[in-house]
């Protein structure tokens, strides 16, 4: 007992006017700042593969599996910190089994497992199908055993199974979308929800994260792209650069718009809880929300795209001509600072919605922890996590253009 | 002739009317047994929900009254609580506790609480203060409880006398009930990983005491009673004074009242 009050007694000294006695303890931390931000991150990747499948996009198409594989891989790792997080994990199952159906996080299970089983992993499935097939042919070892036990015996490349692959494929990228807006809409509603909160309880939540979450994964996708590109030697497809950047600033102004929305809105109504919440912005959040979401985060990377990708070109080209080299380099900077940005995001609404009393009294403080469940390096491995999936997803289904199997070149081989 | 002695003496009789007339009254007993067995069961099941022979809940709707101009601020109720119900000692756990008022001239008002009240609060020294006064704070009990409806797996219910509990051996430590209060009355036990609240010292008030809190206040600033008695020092003190809840634009319909209370509080 004496461990956890420790650093309790440390955050009593920091108390900004009053707060109530059970408020020091801080109770969603690091580990939930890192769950949203990962979410997001799934639903992002999902929906920036779904341009190229639904809405014919064809620019973004060398980035379509990769944005697939992504998806899966921060989702294999969305649970785990919340699983951290909780008192008794070992308890865990109950919101399976015994879910309180009038609980917005009881619904987290079910929504998971939809988007898990349902969409990703059959979308994936359609999609490599075939290539494992042709694959698993030329191959030795335990890759020809991995794609051969992918394709669950599903050996048939006729015509018509590819028809329908094809076909199950769009199929699941329709259903996908709204499954993908549910998904982080709904760990939006999670705060948006709770109405002792006036930071969280808005109705906007769900939106804003939701296009946060469009912009961290398309920025996450680009990032991942333009690096795997210089691992492999290849030449990075400018078109598609260019299509990611724009797709990323249109999204990137919606994300900023409904902020700026919801900022201006709280401010004129200006209800109890304006108070404690400027003091709060002015003060313990100023570094977070105004310099590192605000500034770096979504302007400098804002003007930085609309100045240079061809977003918005008239008369064929963008506002400012900038030569390929040089325009990868902003793509990749602004991307990262996105990235920055957006995990800021989540830190301001989870932390900062804990760092005022209820009471609109006080502000308090959180200290972050090194070590332990809860700590710095726990989330640091749980943010490092997704990217060793990633890994092992790219090892044995490549993602890249010039090793996927064509149908065409399948019902050819067939014919000869 | 033969016929008819056939028809008055029947043969042994065969077939299923045969076998379901020899088989039934074998089932008597094991269907008593059964039924006994079921209203062994349903017995379980009302005293889960508190439905004894000496006791029954859905006959009760406990609440509080709280009168501030009475309380002195002397933690007593604070320190009861936490030896009644093994509250952790460090300051930093509540399930009730004491906050002090001062309103100064300038149109500021201080709100203070040092460890929950317990010990008493030093003595008002600063200049410029109008007037003071002490808030003794707890679980409201809501009827409309924000904690019920998020905790993911009902680990956290309102019982039928109205009484909102944690069950502990059920909770996964998620803390999202804590974070729905609007009132700062729930923590995490340090020990235990499990949410935990104010009870109305819930082991006490179904043998017909009153939560320590209430037993050991000396000027009894807090009225503990059941809105479904008519005749009840609660009933009395909901009738005499204007009473209010806090936080009563949230809809959770709190069932601690606090008479004639200031505008200042939340």
């Amino acid at each position: 007992m004496m461990e956890a009050a420790q650093p309790l007694a440390e955050v009593l000294q920091q108390i900004k006017g009053y707060i109530y006695p059970n408020e020091v303890e801080l109770h969603w931390g690091l580990l939930v700042v890192v769950y949203p931000y990962i979410t997001g991150l799934v639903a992002g990747a999902f929906i920036l593969a779904s341009l190229e499948r639904v809405f014919n996009v064809r620019e973004v198409q060398p980035t379509y599996r990769l944005s697939l594989l992504t998806a899966l891989a921060f989702l294999i790792i969305a649970p785990l910190p919340l699983l951290a997080h909780l008192g008794h994990p070992e308890r865990s199952f109950e919101i399976f089994f015994t879910p309180n159906v009038h609980s917005a996080m009881a619904m987290f299970g079910f929504v998971y497992a939809w988007y898990l089983m349902v969409v990703l992993l059959l979308e994936i499935w359609f999609d490599y199908r075939k290539d494992a097939i042709v694959w698993a042919k030329d191959e030795r070892g335990w890759k020809k055993w991995a794609h051969r036990l992918f394709t669950l015996g599903a050996n048939d490349l006729s015509e018509r199974s590819l028809r329908f692959d094809r076909r199950a494929g769009r199929f699941l990228t329709l259903i996908g979308i709204p499954s993908a807006f549910l998904l982080h809409g709904y760990v939006g509603f999670i705060f948006g929800s709770v109405k002792a909160n006036p930071w969280w309880s808005s109705v906007l939540i769900p939106i804003v994260f939701l296009f946060s979450a469009i912009v961290s994964g398309i920025a996450m996708v680009l990032v991942l792209y333009m690096l795997t590109c210089l691992v492999r030697g290849k030449e990075i497809d400018m078109p598609c650069a260019d299509k990611l950047a724009s797709f990323l600033l249109y999204a990137l102004i919606v994300d900023f718009s409904l902020e700026m929305l919801d900022f201006i809105h709280r401010l004129y109504q200006a209800e109890e809880s304006i108070r404690i919440l400027s003091q709060m912005i002015s003060s313990r959040l100023f570094l977070s929300l105004v310099v590192l979401q605000l500034l770096l985060g979504t302007l400098i990377p804002m003007i930085g795209l609309m100045v240079i990708s061809p977003a918005f070109r008239t008369h064929g080209r963008a506002v400012l001509k900038v030569p390929p080299e040089l325009r990868r380099l902003i793509y990749f900077a602004a991307a990262l600072l996105i990235q920055m940005g957006i995990f800021s995001t989540r830190w301001n609404v989870v932390v900062g919605g804990q760092l005022f009393s209820k009471s609109l009294r006080g502000l308090t403080v959180y200290k972050m922890e090194l070590l332990g469940l809860e700590g710095f390096f726990m989330s640091a491995l749980l943010l490092i996590m997704p990217f060793v999936v990633l890994y092992l997803l790219v090892t044995v289904l490549p993602p890249w253009p010039d090793k996927e199997v064509h149908p065409e070149s399948i019902v050819v081989a067939a014919a000869e | 002739m033969r016929d008819s002695e056939m028809r008055l003496e029947p043969s042994e009789p065969t077939g299923r009317r045969a076998f379901l007339s020899k088989a039934l009254p074998a089932f008597v007993p094991l269907v008593a047994l059964l039924q006994s067995g079921r209203s062994e069961q349903s017995q379980k099941e009302a005293a889960k929900q508190g439905e004894t022979r000496s006791y029954r809940a859905s006959q009760h709707d406990y609440a509080m009254g709280v009168d501030p101009s009475r309380c002195i601020g002397c933690g007593q109720c604070a320190e009861a609580c936490k030896t009644e119900n093994d509250v952790p000692e460090e300051p930093f756990y509540f399930r009730t506790w004491i906050e002090r008022y001062s309103v100064h001239s300038d149109r500021e008002t201080v709100v203070s609480s040092p460890n929950g009240g317990i010990g008493g609060f030093p003595a008002v020294t600063e200049r410029g203060v109008l007037r003071t006064f002490f808030v003794p704070k707890l679980c409201n009990q809501c009827a409309n409880p924000p904690c019920v409806q998020v905790c993911p797996v009902g680990a956290t219910f309102k019982t039928q006398d109205g009484v909102v509990l944690v069950d502990s051996s059920y909770c996964i430590g998620c803390r999202y009930c804590i974070q729905a209060c609007p009132y700062g009355a729930r923590f995490m036990h340090p020990v235990t990983h499990t949410a935990e609240k104010c009870t109305f010292c819930y082991h006490r008030i179904v043998k017909g005491h009153v939560p320590a809190c209430v037993e050991v206040c000396p000027t009894q600033a807090r009225i503990f009673g059941d809105l479904k008695e008519r005749a009840s020092p609660l009933m009395r003190f909901r009738r005499q004074n204007a009473v209010q809840v806090l936080k009563a634009d949230l809809n959770t319909e709190p069932k601690v009242y606090y008479a004639n209370l200031d505008g200042e509080v939340r």
